[in-house]
């Protein structure tokens, strides 16, 4: 007799479904651009903009599918990576998620609240930019009126003053070092800046595993 | 047909494209809903749990709806409307799109209107350059679910700790990035700190454009951080109080639109570029 499927085994199956169908309608939009208006890529400078693009990305996006999918839950990770805005909008409001509701993420409770405010977050952003684009006249103006400006570039800082205060006074003991460390390479690296944080958190994520591990040997934690 | 980069068939196409995307997020939904049920779980929690995951979306939002309105300028509505709802962003669009033209002797902004040849060329670069995330959770996501699992199994208790010390890591890695331009205050000449970043000359050809920041400029983040920071503090302690336990729900929204609200007055303060 077959075993029967759990919840996870499903998530796996049908968002395999899912990302591969969106995979293959995102490819399908190019493809159609071309042939409803005639047009073939230019092949020569395609080549050229993908070595100049692709090999960047692709490290950049393997390195945040290992980072981020322990984190995200099953669920999470299949939505998130198809609707984007990972570290500024999907993992800070399942981090919230789970601390509002006291749940561990590895544990099935976390992987449904996860997806829940990761499902919830991308419906409400997608509905957002609709209504953006649909207003576009009338919102040019106030989106970008130059007072407004400073506050939408401080959006990352603002996001982490508020999440760090919740998960680093929870976690100090592991935090202490890892922060420091972040602070010290980041005032002194002029190389490290908005660019090249995704870079820093795979980085970050492993070095405070290892302080996290030696405090648990230790039975300081 | 003569093509246009708002041409009425982009955006039904891209408007199709969205409602799938809509969809899938609305099956998981409905999913992790059922789910919760039948795992017994406080629905008045998980209602709770939609409504902050809501209400902190909206302003992130609304700064993608502005990324959107930067690029339909050169690239026109529909293909920012569907680059930023499904994976991608302001600066790797950007760049993406730069690094398709510039092979064609183009660069975004210049002042021909882009062809279809050279549309689709973008949205090629575009498409195939950011596709490997949404391939490879369905391919190796199983697997580092299952790594996880087995190590909860063998130790639960460091399973635990494990997870928090990804989010610290995760978490440590923006903080360190809101002081990068700290060290302005002590690099700065006469006050004023010039920086040079990458940027496209009209025919497409990499230059290198020159930025001028004020030396204080560097403050702006770590003060809105401060604020932010401080503000989640403050609803932490109210919270304790049984009359004010709702603040639980809006502590984290509260602080992002305080920490934003901050930055206002901060960078007129402290200055940022200098034109």
């Amino acid at each position: 007799m077959k075993k029967p499927m759990t919840y996870i085994d499903s998530v796996h199956r049908d968002g395999t479904i899912w990302n591969l169908s969106v995979m293959v309608l995102l490819f399908a939009f190019p493809v159609a651009v071309a042939m409803i208006f005639g047009v073939t890529p230019d092949w020569n400078a395609l080549l050229v903009g993908l070595i100049a693009t692709a090999p960047m990305y692709w490290t950049v996006g393997a390195i945040e599918t290992v980072t981020y999918v322990p984190m995200l839950g099953a669920g999470g990770s299949y939505l998130s990576f198809v609707t984007g805005n990972i570290s500024n909008l999907k993992m800070p409001c399942a981090l919230n998620a789970l601390e509002q509701n006291e749940v561990s993420a590895s544990s099935e409770e976390g992987e449904v609240i996860s997806t829940i405010a990761i499902a919830v977050s991308s419906i409400v952003t997608t509905l957002i930019i609709i209504l953006g684009v649909i207003l576009i006249v009338p919102l040019t103006p106030v989106l970008s009126a130059p007072v407004l400006q400073p506050a939408f570039e401080q959006m990352l800082p603002a996001l982490f003053g508020g999440l760090g205060v919740a998960f680093v006074s929870k976690n100090w003991k592991i935090a202490v070092a890892p922060v420091i460390l972040m602070l010290a390479l980041f005032v002194c690296v002029p190389a490290l800046n908005e660019g090249t944080v995704g870079i820093m958190v795979p980085v970050s994520a492993l070095f405070t595993i290892a302080v996290a591990r030696i405090l648990y040997k230790k039975g300081v934690l | 047909m003569a093509f246009h980069i708002n041409h009425p068939v982009l955006f039904i196409i891209v408007g199709l494209l969205i409602a799938v995307v809509l969809g899938q997020s609305v099956y998981f939904l409905v999913k992790a809903l059922k789910r919760s049920k039948e795992l017994g779980m406080d629905q008045q929690k998980i209602k709770k749990t939609m409504k902050t995951a809501a209400i902190f979306t909206i302003a992130p939002a609304v700064a993608i709806v502005i990324s959107v309105i930067t690029l339909s300028k050169n690239l026109g509505l529909p293909l920012p409307w569907l680059r930023l709802s499904v994976v991608g962003s302001m600066s790797y669009e950007t760049i993406a799109a730069n690094n398709a033209l510039s092979a064609m002797g183009q660069s975004l902004g210049s002042a021909t209107a882009l062809t279809a040849q050279q549309y689709v060329n973008v949205l090629l670069v575009m498409t195939i350059s950011i596709m490997l995330g949404i391939w490879l959770v369905p391919a190796i996501g199983k697997k580092l679910q299952n790594g996880m699992k087995s190590m909860e199994n063998r130790d639960a208790k460091w399973a635990d700790t494990f997870q928090s010390a990804l989010f610290i890591g995760m978490i440590s890695a923006f903080l360190g990035f809101v002081f990068c331009n700290v060290s302005r205050l002590w690099t700065a000449e006469n006050g004023i700190v010039t920086e040079m970043s990458s940027g496209f000359a009209e025919n497409g050809d990499k230059i290198q454009v020159e930025k001028l920041f004020t030396a204080a400029s560097g403050l702006v983040p770590v003060c809105t951080m401060v604020v932010s920071a401080l503000v989640m503090v403050v609803c932490g302690l109210l919270m304790r109080k049984p009359k004010l336990k709702w603040l639980s729900e809006y502590a984290l929204p509260i602080s992002l639109i305080a920490g934003m609200a901050a930055a206002i007055p901060l960078t007129a303060l402290f200055g940022m570029e200098v034109k």
